[in-house]
């Protein structure tokens, strides 16, 4: 146990500010704000494999490490998608997996974002259209952000998260214009 | 026996062939077939292993195995049986694919005996598959596993590419041994060429390799601790794995090593100071790691999670052929770097690390054991990194060939078979990930243990579906 304290009270805390080349990232507080100006309370993320290689979600699990803490930023990854805002979805869309994504959209609430992770989730990056694979989750889905990459970076990941709520931000606003 | 793999006579004459691993060398069966309805004796009696790659092979090629079970394996609804996606694309529409599998589980009977389906997506951030438990209260009495729904027609995408992309399409098989299969890829083809790589390029591929194995020992470390209701232990280690990419990607350009291994060499000749950094980084981590393992050893809960988890005694390894990591946990002896060392390991060869006890325990044991070996092992590599290129020119003969590329990745030996024809394209690319053997062996390591071990146990051996889908 003291080993264990020792640990924690000698590496502190190593969470660093949201990424600062973006500015629409840079204040924490103005972007948890955000997050519960939307939504009233935590963005809640179901993530689906619809193929991936992995990698894509070797990077997202790298978003709940101390660095980039995204929990800190009030986004939670949740394990049913009954409870989510937003499905973040990877991979060029094996057809093995058409029935499991579309039933897991079925479930998410409504209203709901959908952002589709790396260049096999964006365009089918190298398995493209095939006999296997629809290639893009957009052929599948309606797709709010696309973020590219092989994989895409923590950073590069956060960023599409943050722009899918912004954009969701305005088009509430324009229709209470 | 190290992967079993058809060649449909449609695309030139057929051959069934398996490859087994006899002491320190390959040793490559093959038998011709003439015709897609002709059946080849099965292998499984002798390698319990090859029943899935026979009915896999039996669903992309159309040959069948003589073998009691021919339920279809990485085939659900995306082609129909009568089809074969490696002799003939399949004519199916953009809609196919979206009817639902029926498949026929085992069904177990008995009094108080339900079925707890779960999957393809499962709670956490973790790739599709399906399991389905048959239990009596919490105690599970069997479990099948439903893989291939992240099938993504690999094999035949390769004979779509150039065989100099292909590289490309093997560091995306399996994203977390992207280094292991481009290297296997790369090793097949400078086998075509008959290619001597520049000494300079295989001891950073070899530095790449180790890489990896640290990056996904330190990500399942962390997470083993998690699923032992441990959380300091995912931020602990999940903080060293990120500085570890970023270290990575400060030498190599690339967190995860995309792309890094290439046909004839590497794709990054790093400098003098940024290999000294990647040493530092690596002595640091090696030092923080052996702290978090007494933390580890001392804590209650977690010993009492570990041990006698999940077993697969050495005798059941044996006869499954359990492989690579979860292997040596249950006393197998392999470890190809140092059973059958290529550059850069006959120059530097690891020790393997040897558990006995075959538990979730025994596999954690491993990858603490694994990650001292690698890092001393990385920084010997880093510390007399030979000078020279790090690339040579590699032209394909003019002759249809096969090459076998073998690499001993983080989870176990990953094997690619390359087939060319004599216009120098690829007629084949057969790709095996370790899981094929040690998927069944999670199967029986469950038995008898509780449900809500089942996320511990299946991480402790933390195996692919990418690179098993295919
Ligand atoms: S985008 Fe790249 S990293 Fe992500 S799933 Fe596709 S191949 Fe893998």
């Amino acid at each position: 146990m003291i080993k264990t304290l020792r640990t924690i009270v000698g590496i502190g805390i190593v969470s660093e500010l949201p990424p600062a080349q973006d500015d629409t990232l840079r204040v924490r507080e103005a972007l948890q704000q955000e997050v519960l100006s939307v939504l009233g309370r935590a963005l809640c993320i179901r993530h689906v494999d619809a193929g991936s290689c992995n990698a894509c979600e070797l990077e997202i699990h790298a978003l709940n490490n101390p660095i980039y803490n995204i929990e800190g930023l009030g986004i939670r990854f949740v394990a049913s998608p009954r409870h989510a805002d937003m499905l973040l979805v990877t991979g060029p869309v094996s057809r093995h997996m058409l029935t499991a994504l579309r039933r897991t959209y079925d479930a998410t609430p409504d209203p709901k974002l959908v952002v589709a992770v790396g260049d096999c989730g964006c365009n089918g990056g190298i398995f493209g259209t095939s006999y296997a694979t629809v290639g893009s989750v957009s052929a599948v889905l309606p797709v709010d952000v696309a973020v590219p990459g092989c994989p895409p970076s923590p950073v590069r990941l956060l960023q599409g998260i943050l722009t899918a709520i912004r954009q969701s931000v305005g088009d509430r606003t324009l229709k209470a214009l | 026996m190290l992967s079993l793999w058809v060649t449909p006579p449609d695309v030139g004459s057929g051959a069934v062939h398996a490859a087994l691993l006899v002491d320190s060398a390959v040793l490559l069966l093959e038998q011709e077939i003439r015709d897609g309805s002709e059946r080849y004796q099965g292998l499984q009696e002798l390698f319990p292993a090859a029943a899935r790659m026979q009915r896999a092979a039996a669903d992309l090629c159309g040959v069948r195995a003589d073998a009691p079970d021919q339920r279809p394996w990485l085939r659900h609804t995306a082609w129909t049986s009568d089809e074969a996606p490696l002799a003939r694309a399949p004519t199916s529409g953009p809609e196919s694919g979206s009817a639902v599998d029926d498949y026929s589980f085992v069904r177990v009977a008995g009094d108080g005996v339900h079925e707890i389906p779960v999957g393809p997506v499962h709670a956490g951030i973790i790739e599709p598959g399906h399991f389905r438990f048959s239990v009596v209260g919490e105690k599970v009495l069997r479990l099948e596993e439903r893989l291939g729904y992240v099938h993504k027609g690999v094999e035949r995408r390769f004979t779509e590419l150039d065989p100099l992309e292909g590289h490309r399409l093997a560091a995306r098989i399996c994203g977390d041994s992207t280094v292991a299969y481009s290297w296997a890829y790369c090793q097949a083809l400078e086998a075509l060429a008959g290619l001597q790589v520049p000494v300079r390029a295989t001891w950073l591929r070899g530095i790449c390799l180790e890489v990896e194995r640290l990056q996904n020992h330190l990500g399942d470390l962390g997470a083993l601790g998690n699923d032992a209701g441990f959380a300091f232990g995912l931020a602990q280690f999940s903080r060293l794995k990120e500085e570890l990419l970023r270290v990575t990607e400060s030498v190599f350009g690339q967190r995860y090593l995309m792309d890094v291994v290439v046909p004839g060499g590497v794709a990054i000749d790093p400098s003098a100071d940024v290999i000294a950094r990647l040493s530092s980084v690596l002595r640091d981590i090696a030092a923080r790691v052996r702290l978090l393992r007494d933390i580890y050893d001392d804590h209650s809960g977690i010993r009492d999670r570990f041990a006698g988890a999940g077993v697969v005694t050495p005798e059941l390894a044996r006869q499954l052929g359990l492989t690579g990591l979860a292997g040596r946990a249950s006393l197998q002896l392999r470890d190809l770097r140092a059973d059958a060392p290529w550059s850069p390991y006959h120059a530097l060869t690891p020790t393997p690390c040897i558990r006995r006890e075959g538990d979730v325990a025994a596999r954690v044991a491993v990858r603490f054991d694994e990650v001292a070996e690698s890092s001393r092992l990385t920084r010997a590599f880093l510390s007399d990194l030979p000078d020279g290129p790090v690339t040579a020119p590699l032209a394909l003969p003019r002759e249809p060939r096969l090459a076998i590329g073998l690499i001993e990745g983080w989870r176990g030996p990953v094997l690619v078979a390359l087939e060319i024809t004599a216009a120098g394209r690829i007629r084949r690319c057969h790709v095996h990930d370790p899981s094929w053997q040690n998927w069944p062996a999670l199967e029986h390591a469950i038995i008898s243990n509780i449900v809500p071990d089942f996320p511990l146990i299946n991480k402790s051996f933390n195996l692919s579906y990418s690179g098993h889908d295919l």
